[in-house]
C-alpha cells in the first residue's frame, strides 16, 4: 500500500459516483444563464420600483413571463449545483448531509414559488 | 507520487502570509458572489409572490426592496451578478482548454472586471 501511486490505487475502479455528470450539467445551466441573465435583469431592474399594476402588466406579457420563469428555474438550478460543490468542499459528515438536504428542499421550494407566482401574475393580470 | 512521507511534508503556500494573485482573489470572489446571491434569489421570488398575491402585500415587499437597505442589497447584487457572469464566461472559455496561459489569464481577469463594471453601470442607467 505505501508504495502505490494515487493513479494505481484508483485505476480500473470506474467513476466514484456519477463521473462528470454534475460538472457537465452545471456548465449547461451556466451556458443557458449567459443568455437568460441579460434578458431577465434589464426588464427586472426597469420594473423594480414601479407600481403594482405596472409590474403585473409587465409580467403578464408572455415574453417577459416566459423569460422570468426560465431564468428563475435555471438560476435556482445553477445555484443549487454551485452550493452543492461548495458544501462538498467545506463541510463533511453529518453537517454535509444536513446542509445538502436543506439546500435541496429550499431550492425546490423557491423555484416552485417563483414559477407559481409568475404564472399567477401572467394569468390574472 | 508515492506514499513516502505522506502528510508529513512542509506545506506551501502558507495562506496567511501568501499574497494571493489577482486570479486567486477572483476565484474566491466568484464563490462568494455565487453563494451570496442565494439571498437575492429569495428576495426576488418573494417580490414576485407578493405581486401575485395582493396590492397590500406587494406594497410591503416593494417597500423592503426599494428601502435604503433594499437598495444596498440590490446594488451589491447587481455588481455580484455581473461579476459572476463575466467571471463565469471566463471559466467556460477555460473549460474548452484555451486562454490558460499566464498572460492571457491576467488580461482576461482585468477584462472581466471592467466588463462587469460597465454592465452594472448600463443596468443602473437603463433602470
Amino acid at each position: 500500500m505505501p508504495f502505490k501511486t494515487d493513479h494505481s490505487r484508483v485505476h480500473g475502479l470506474g467513476a466514484a459516483k456519477t463521473g462528470t455528470t454534475h460538472f457537465w450539467e452545471q456548465r449547461l445551466s451556466a451556458i443557458a444563464l449567459v443568455v437568460l441573465t441579460p434578458l431577465f435583469i434589464f426588464p427586472f431592474a426597469y420594473n423594480l420600483g414601479s407600481g403594482y399594476e405596472e409590474v403585473r402588466a409587465a409580467y403578464s406579457h408572455p415574453v417577459n413571463a416566459i423569460i422570468a420563469i426560465a431564468f428563475i428555474l435555471t438560476a435556482i438550478l445553477h445555484l443549487f449545483q454551485g452550493l452543492q460543490v461548495v458544501i462538498e468542499d467545506y463541510a463533511h459528515g453529518r453537517t454535509e448531509l444536513v446542509l445538502m438536504i436543506t439546500i435541496r428542499l429550499l431550492c425546490s421550494l423557491f423555484a416552485l414559488t417563483g414559477v407559481f407566482a409568475i404564472l399567477k401574475i401572467a394569468f390574472t393580470a | 507520487m508515492a506514499d513516502v512521507n505522506r502528510g508529513n511534508r512542509p506545506l506551501s503556500p502558507h495562506l496567511s502570509i501568501y499574497r494571493m494573485p489577482l486570479n486567486g482573489i477572483m476565484s474566491i470572489t466568484h464563490r462568494i458572489t455565487g453563494v451570496g446571491m442565494s439571498i437575492t434569489a429569495m428576495l426576488i421570488v418573494w417580490w414576485f409572490l407578493a405581486a401575485a398575491t395582493s396590492e397590500e402585500y406587494f406594497a410591503t415587499a416593494n417597500w423592503v426592496m426599494t428601502s435604503w437597505i433594499g437598495d444596498i442589497i440590490m446594488f451589491v447584487s447587481l455588481l455580484a451578478i455581473w461579476y459572476h457572469f463575466c467571471s463565469g464566461v471566463r471559466h467556460l472559455v477555460w473549460d474548452t482548454g484555451s486562454g490558460l496561459g499566464q498572460r492571457r489569464v491576467k488580461r482576461s481577469g482585468i477584462a472581466a472586471l471592467i466588463t462587469a463594471a460597465v454592465l452594472s453601470l448600463i443596468t443602473i442607467i437603463l433602470a
